[in-house]
């Protein structure tokens, strides 16, 4: 159930239009008869290089890339210093501040975009790939700091407070001692701070311009132009373009995305 | 720790939150108040032989210059919360006041955008958050008693839908459904009615986007209950058993009650997450028969250049955080007193 459709279209990339949305047989998406009669093979890669060339998907591939990488590495930074933090502090302004990053992570994304939208054309950041990082790094800021910070209260506090006592500053002990061992939360955390600028639509679709738009946008573009004949598999090939990488890293990471999960919830 | 060293660790995500989440919403909420300049209007009077015509064109360049000169443009007040597009009071008053009967207003109401779209998002909220629930439970459950050589895959498998991006994931599935894609052409013939497609009815259209954001979320609930099912204690389930409860009664009175924190969340997640829905409406195209209130935001903002509603938006934005902030405050406020309680 939760693997078929996945299967399907990524059978149904190789083939042409007319088998891929085969009323007459569903058996002709499996056995590509129109695709042999049109190009000759039962599979082909026309909707491949119509996508990535024609449709200049590379351009996007490249996009999603910087946007995804610097977006995991800032948000990584600024949420493990303010999850220590939190996960240190034992005052009660930490419990509220949790609680305001809950509230902010329930705001819907859109309605953060329809605030920034008038500000960035009159500054003139609009359309630029620094400004939607900056973005996507704050928007993860919430759920990051949670994790981070339930991931940190697992650390024995004796931990740092003993090398405090043997003379370290605040800094010193968490770069001396917390950051040897915080590795596995920071890449649970970097995995879900991955997805979500992976996955991003709301922010990418309006605050990039066309050059600049990152792959899921990009997939939305196209919807536009599916009516004509081809173009419709172009926008599968796409899809399953952009779907490969994420089946790869649940293939090496199930772990930790299992773990991430559970990891705030199982302690309550 | 010091509040000092405290303010240090924190102030750049702090900052950043501040800056690009709570500002933003303040930046909406001015929005709001404000209605773009109307579009500076020449009347130009051309006589000829026949007589004068007055004739009335846009002055592109005013128009332009006064946008720019004050981009938030006139001052509108709680107008637009009150127009037809937004709470349109007037409407429901008119509609209160020649209705026939209840299915009537109703049926008037679900013509405002804003009431459409509000309904379907409510719908969609109430009704995917206890499916994906029970439905993630039951799963967990299931996986918990297979053997554990399939576990692994099992767990991999239905990891995918949640991962993939919800536009995509709907997409796949918009093409399978399409009357001429597997699903769809498979409907119509168990129905055998040729003309039968989901895309163009209401009801359809509205289980099919359901049914996606319950494949979409139920891995996550079945993740997380799987794995609290790995922390309950043998001892208490065996005493159960020795005390004869049945196998409903183990997880009625000993499993439930261990997840009631995982329960709780997962339905928060949940109602925040579904409360947003947006990207399937956009990957099915379905926005002709459903549309979610961050659609609606996402449709005024769309607009080509200076078609692009701000204050419009930015009003259904104030009223969609208001719309989360009534739906969070019990689970908060139970989350608060949890947190009470742990820490006396």
């Amino acid at each position: 159930m939760a693997v078929f459709p996945f299967l399907w279209t990524l059978w149904g990339s190789f083939k042409v239009q007319g088998d891929f949305f085969s009323k007459a047989d569903w058996a002709n998406a499996v056995y590509g008869i129109r695709t042999l009669a049109e190009t000759g093979g039962t599979f082909t890669g026309n909707g491949y290089s119509s996508a990535w060339i024609e449709h200049e998907f590379w351009r996007s591939a490249i996009n999603t890339s910087i946007v995804v990488f610097f977006v995991v590495i800032s948000s990584l930074t600024i949420g493990t210093l303010g999850g220590y933090a939190l996960a240190r502090s034992g005052y009660r302004y930490a419990l509220w501040l949790l609680m305001l990053a809950l509230v902010f992570r329930a705001m819907p994304h859109i309605t953060l975009v329809s605030g920034y939208l008038l500000p960035f054309f009159q500054w003139n950041l609009w359309g630029h790939l620094p400004t939607t990082i900056i973005v996507l790094v704050a928007i993860n800021q919430p759920f990051t700091l949670w994790m981070l910070h339930s991931f940190f209260l697992n650390i024995p506090k004796e931990l740092d407070e003993s090398a405090l006592v043997d003379g370290c500053n605040r800094f010193q002990a968490f770069w001396h001692i917390i950051i040897p061992v915080m590795w596995p939360g920071v890449i649970t955390t970097g995995l879900f701070s991955f997805l979500l600028a992976y996955n991003d639509f709301a922010v990418t679709a309006m605050l990039l311009s066309q050059e600049n738009q990152t792959m899921v946008p990009k997939i939305a573009s196209f919807l536009g132009s599916t009516q004509q004949e081809g173009e419709v598999m172009s926008a599968v090939a796409a899809v399953v373009s952009t779907t490969l990488p994420l089946f790869v890293l649940v293939m090496f990471f199930q772990r930790q995305i299992v773990s991430g999960l559970t990891a705030g919830a199982v302690k309550g | 720790m010091p509040h000092r060293t405290f303010i240090f660790f924190i102030l750049p995500s702090l900052l950043s939150m501040i800056l690009l989440i709570a500002v933003p919403i303040f930046s909406a909420m001015t929005q709001s108040l404000f209605i773009a300049h109307k579009q500076v209007i020449i009347v130009s009077e051309t006589c000829d032989p026949f007589g004068c015509k007055k004739e009335t064109s846009v002055d592109a360049e005013a128009t332009a210059n006064l946008r720019g000169k004050e981009p938030l443009g006139i001052f509108n007040g709680f107008e637009t919360y009150t127009n037809r597009n937004h709470l349109a009071a007037a409407e429901i008053k008119t509609s209160w006041n020649v209705a026939t009967g209840w299915k009537d207003f109703f049926s008037r109401i679900m013509n405002l955008p804003f009431y459409k779209a509000l309904a379907f998002t409510i719908t969609y909220t109430f009704v995917v958050t206890p499916f994906v629930i029970v439905l993630g439970f039951l799963i967990a459950l299931g996986t918990n008693s297979l053997a554990s050589r399939l576990k692994g895959p099992t767990i991999f498998f239905s990891l995918l839908p949640m991962i993939v991006t919800p536009l995509i994931g709907s997409l796949i599935l918009f093409w399978m459904i399409d009357a001429d894609g597997i699903l769809g052409s498979t409907l119509q013939r168990i129905f055998n009615d040729n003309d039968l497609s989901i895309k163009a009815s209401p009801a359809l259209t509205w289980i099919m986007l359901i049914v996606y954001g319950i494949w979409h979320s139920t891995p996550f609930a079945f993740i997380v209950f799987y794995a609290g099912l790995q922390t309950v204690p043998h001892e208490t389930l065996e005493a159960s058993m020795l005390d004869g409860a049945s196998l409903w009664q183990q997880k009625r009175h000993v499993v439930i009650p261990y997840l009631m924190p995982l329960i709780i969340f997962v339905t928060l997640i949940q109602l925040m997450d579904n409360f947003r829905v947006f990207e399937p409406i956009v990957g099915f195209n379905a926005s002709a028969n459903a549309t979610s209130l961050s659609w609606i935001i996402f449709n005024d903002l769309r607009g080509e250049d200076a078609l692009q509603l701000f204050g419009s938006a930015a009003a259904t934005s104030m009223l969609t955080i208001i719309g989360v902030a009534i739906l969070l405050t019990p689970v908060l406020i139970m989350i608060w007193k949890e947190f009470n309680s742990k820490t006396v």
